[in-house]
Formats: structure tokens, C-alpha cells, sequence
């Protein structure tokens, strides 16, 4: 596994072994893959990028040409044991409503978001007054395709406001990582730079 | 229309055990035209059968002996493509109902010496797999690795599937449905319509008296081949530029290129194909609704199936459209199976998946090759 996702590392330690998987936004099937591997699951993956699905196809991982907005109601309820959502959320047009989706698809769900009430991402709004760019907010603000960026806090609040249930939290940042079941503290919106939810209805 | 088929040059079965039919009747004495390409391995693990569509027939990969044309696959199926018949044995039957060998509506019925035509029993997409079982059980392939086929092939491989998993690894339905729609029911209705208004057509005798409904024929195959199509990609290759000339005639000839090009698709189809098959083969189609064949849901047919499947479809194709495939997928994922989905931008409508398309390509190869690994071959 690309040793810069540490997250997705941290991801697979929060699945189960033999469940089924739904990973949204599935990519080149690295994260399917490596569940497949390390915890034997049966994993699907939902994809709106042709070069990305061939090769997860190539692959033999089972994937679907979709985009997570408007084809997560393609799943009954409750059809997958965990559906993930690896650092998608924030490019999608209506997150409240995947939020709510991923839950209704999934016994649970495990959602990441980079987190835009990090230290360094206020620090360079304030200093420069600009819309700030850091190491996992890379684009500039008219090529980016994170329209939907939210806080840890940010994200918390919505979960509480459409009844989902925080299990656990991962908090990341540069070199640290800290753990909470449940929620995370307010210190974690300002030194996490990634965050890991553990979320159910 | 050339009625010695049974002299193309190809592979044949016969059965005498009478094949039982949807409708409660039975063919009596079956033959199944068929080819094949590439060599069955030792272990019998490497059969591949593909399923044709309406128009099509057996010479996937080969050149067609009735037009001298390559096989209507060819770019898909050979030696190094994404079907690779270096490694895989390919099977392709004409569809029973066809004109090309398979027993059909031009066969000679055993029971009165003559042929069938309209005497030939209203036969059915299961019916076709059934004689395609046939085949495979007198090649004593127990389980294929892959069936796959597109529009009325695709039909064919969901059949495949709901009938007989246990024999087959995977699947491969492309630009198809579960059931006709009330649109694609229209477009056929069109042509057969078409056909049995052409005097020609005698009641469907037309064998019997030497005649054969060739202008119905080739209008039921101009405005099918308009369905194949797409608006985009008929604006790309013809527009409005005219045929051999630079204004228009005041007349009805075929001042466009496209009804020049349609009028030839027209000609040319009814050397190689004949009206009743037609008439049969889009009933078959029409009647097509594999919930209803099954008595059950689309999830509960594939609940638990252990088959791996590739879906494909088209952006372009408006007449077995994405949708109609999405309901397949959602279906099967709703049921657990394994499924894999890709929805192919192109343009170019029904018929994208006989042309160029490398990321179809690309898809297909890479799912074979998956399948291929995990069945060892």
C-alpha cells in the first residue's frame, strides 16, 4: 500500500474480517484489494472514473461505474456489513445526503475527510487571506474538486443533526495519531489534519 | 436468400431427443450450426460461448461465406485480442429460429417433408440456451468459463445464467435488458409489419411459391439499423450531405447519403437472411421478460448465484440503454453476486459494442483475464 495513506492502513484495522464491503469512490481498488487480502472480505467498489474501473476490473474485483451522489440508491438497505468513504465526502455535491445513504446502506460506515479547521490551513488563511493550500489540499480554489469542505467539528455537528451515531474517531496529523471513542475533542479540529469516523444509524 | 444452408461451411450437431419448448411443444430433430475457434484444453476449462444478436450469426471471427464479409466480432475475438482464442475455445451457435444452418423457419419439418415456415413453433430466448446446452453437453463441457453476448445475445446470457449456473464461471451481458420494453416491442412490430405487407410474402409460404419478401424484409432491416444508431453518430458520418450530387432533385430518390446508406443496409441484408426467421426471432425477443420466465424477481433469480458478471453498456444507446442495464446490476448487487459494471462513453448507439471501442476493450480483456486466473487456465 502507498505509504502516504496511512489513513487507508487505518481504515482496514477498523474492518472486519469476512463482511462485506462497499468501498465508494473505490479508485484503482488498492483499498478493496488490500481488505480482500488482509481480511478476506467480499468487497465492491463504486467508481466513476473509466481508467480507475478497468483496473480494478483487471483486478477481478467487483466494481461498479457510478457515482456516489446519485447511484448509492442502487443498494437495498442495510445490504453491506461497512461501506467506506475514503477522503470523497468533501468532493461530492450533496454530502448530508451520502452521509445519511452510507448509513442506510451499511451496518456501519467508516467516512475520512481532511480536515480544514487544521492549524496550518487557518494559519495560512489568516496570514495570506487566501484560500489556503497545504499537502492534502493541494488544488487552487477554481480547479479544486473538494467543493464541500468541512472541519471535524463541522462534521460532528451534522452527524448530531441527522441522528447518526459516532462509534469512534481517528485523528491524524503530521506525526500523531489519537484515537476516541465517540467523538474527538476540540484540540483534534485544531492539530488533526485528517480525520477517520466510525459511524452507524 | 441462399435456402442450402446446410452447406455453409461450418460445424454441426444433431439431436434427435426432441427439445421440449417454452410453449409446450418440441423440435423433433435439432441441429445446431455452430464454429468454433481455438483449441478446448485438456481439462475442458477454457470454453467460452458467445451469443449473437438479432442479425447475427455463428462467423464471429471467421469470414462470413454468405457475404464474403470478416466475422461480425472479429475485432473482438482472435489471436491476441481481448478474447483471445490463443488461449481460449470459443463457441458461437447460429440461435435456433435462425437461417444459417440452426433449425429454423426455412428447416424442412421431419414430419411433413416440407419446410417449416410459419408451421415453425413460436420459440423463445430460453429455447435458444436450451439448444445451446445441447451443443455443450455433446461437447461434454461441464462448466464454461465465460458466456457472453450483446443485445439479444446479452438476452441469452442472462438466460444462461438464471438457467443453468451451476456450468457456467461468469457472464458477460452487454447493451441489453431483462425484459423488452414497450419501445423495443414498437421497433420490431415496425418490421415484421414491414415483411408480411409485402405481397411477396404470401402468407409466409414464400419458400413454397419462390418468391421471398425481400422489400419488407429490407425495410424491417432500415429501420432496425436507424435503432442501432444515434442521432450523434449519424450527424458524424452523413449529416446532410447528398449522394452523388450537389442539389437536391425535387424528387424521391435517395438524394441523402443516409437513405442511400440505408437503402444498401436494406439490400444487402435480405442475400443473407430470411423473413420468417426475422418474424421469429424478434417475437423471441419481444417475449424476452426472464422474471416472468422464472417466476421470481430479478434479485431472487441470482440470489446466492456464484457466477462472476461484467455488465456493460453504452452512454450512446438509446434502445437497450444504460438504465435498462443499471436495473441488472442493481438487481444482482441487491442479491449479493458478484458484479461488476462499466458504462462506456460513446456515441455511437446500440452498435458501440461491434466497434472501436478500447476502453470497452480494455474492460473486457482485463475481466477475462481475472476470470481466467482464478479458474487457473
Amino acid at each position: 500500500m502507498n505509504k502516504n495513506r496511512t489513513d487507508l492502513e487505518l481504515i482496514t484495522s477498523l474492518v472486519d474480517n469476512n463482511t462485506r464491503i462497499l468501498d465508494v469512490g473505490c479508485g484503482n481498488g488498492e483499498l478493496l484489494q488490500s481488505l480482500k487480502d488482509k481480511k478476506n472480505v467480499k468487497g465492491q467498489g463504486l467508481e466513476l472514473k473509466q481508467e480507475r474501473v478497468n483496473q480494478c476490473v483487471s483486478k477481478g474485483l467487483s466494481v461498479i461505474q457510478g457515482n456516489a451522489d446519485s447511484d448509492l440508491s442502487l443498494y437495498p438497505n442495510q445490504s453491506f456489513d461497512c461501506v467506506i468513504l475514503s477522503q470523497t465526502i468533501q468532493a461530492t455535491n450533496n454530502p448530508r445526503n451520502i452521509l445519511i445513504e452510507l448509513v442506510r446502506i451499511g451496518k456501519k460506515a467508516i467516512v475520512s475527510i481532511p480536515n480544514f479547521g487544521f492549524w496550518k490551513v487557518r494559519v495560512s488563511f489568516t496570514t495570506y487571506g487566501k484560500m489556503p493550500i497545504t499537502k492534502k489540499l493541494s488544488n487552487n480554489w477554481y480547479d479544486t474538486p473538494n467543493i464541500h469542505l468541512c472541519s471535524i467539528l463541522d462534521f460532528v455537528d451534522l452527524c448530531r443533526e441527522i441522528n447518526i451515531k459516532i462509534e469512534k474517531t481517528i485523528v491524524l496529523s503530521s506525526n500523531n495519531i489519537k484515537s476516541y471513542n465517540g467523538s474527538p475533542n476540540n484540540w483534534s479540529n485544531f492539530f488533526g489534519e485528517e480525520a477517520i469516523f466510525l459511524i452507524k444509524n | 436468400m441462399n435456402t442450402d444452408q446446410n452447406k455453409l461451411p461450418c460445424s454441426y450437431f444433431t439431436d434427435t431427443k426432441p427439445l421440449l419448448l417454452e410453449n409446450g411443444t418440441s423440435i423433433d430433430e435439432l441441429t445446431v450450426a455452430y464454429e468454433s475457434y481455438g483449441k478446448l484444453n485438456k481439462n475442458k476449462s477454457n470454453a467460452i460461448i458467445i451469443c449473437h444478436a438479432l442479425s447475427g450469426d455463428q462467423f464471429l471471427a471467421s469470414k462470413n461465406p454468405l457475404t464474403n464479409k470478416n466475422g461480425w466480432w472479429n475485432r473482438m475475438v482472435g489471436s491476441g485480442k481481448p478474447i483471445d482464442t490463443d488461449k481460449y475455445f470459443v463457441i458461437c451457435a447460429n440461435v435456433l429460429g435462425g437461417c444459417l444452418g440452426s433449425t429454423g423457419p426455412t428447416s424442412i419439418n421431419p414430419s411433413t417433408g416440407e419446410e417449416y415456415g410459419l408451421n415453425f413453433p413460436v420459440i423463445t430466448i430460453s429455447d435458444m440456451v436450451n439448444a445451446q446446452m445441447r451443443l455443450i453437453q455433446h461437447l461434454e463441457i461441464d462448466k464454461l468459463l465465460s458466456v457472453i453476448g450483446g443485445s439479444m445475445g446479452g438476452m441469452q446470457v442472462l438466460e444462461w445464467a438464471a438457467s443453468y449456473p451451476s456450468n457456467i464461471l461468469s457472464a458477460i451481458p452487454i447493451a441489453t435488458s431483462s425484459k423488452h420494453t414497450a419501445q423495443n416491442i414498437a421497433f420490431h412490430e415496425l418490421g415484421r409489419q414491414a415483411i408480411m405487407a409485402d405481397p411477396d410474402w404470401n402468407g409466409g409460404n414464400y419458400i413454397k411459391v419462390g418468391s421471398h419478401p425481400t422489400k419488407g424484409l429490407s425495410i424491417a432491416r432500415m429501420t432496425a439499423h436507424v435503432t442501432y444508431l444515434s442521432e450523434a453518430s449519424l450527424t458524424k458520418k452523413f449529416g446532410r450531405r447528398l449522394q452523388d450530387k450537389e442539389e437536391i432533385s425535387f424528387g424521391f430518390d435517395a438524394d441523402f447519403q443516409i437513405e442511400s446508406y440505408l437503402r444498401h443496409q436494406g439490400l444487402t441484408f435480405v442475400d443473407r437472411f430470411d423473413a420468417n426467421s426475422y418474424l421469429y426471432i424478434t417475437r423471441a425477443m419481444d417475449y424476452f421478460d426472464l422474471e416472468k420466465t422464472h417466476k421470481k424477481s430479478l434479485t431472487e433469480i441470482f440470489e446466492k448465484t456464484n457466477i462472476k458478471f461484467l455488465i456493460a453498456s453504452f452512454t450512446g444507446d438509446w434502445l437497450y440503454p444504460p438504465s435498462e442495464n443499471l436495473m441488472i446490476v442493481r438487481a444482482l448487487s441487491a442479491g449479493g453476486a458478484d458484479v461488476s459494471f462499466v458504462n462506456i462513453e460513446s456515441d455511437k448507439g446500440h452498435d458501440a459494442f461491434l466497434l472501436e471501442e478500447p476502453e470497452f476493450d480494455d474492460a473486457m480483456r482485463g475481466f477475462i483475464n481475472s476470470v481466467s486466473i482464478e479458474a487457473k487456465i
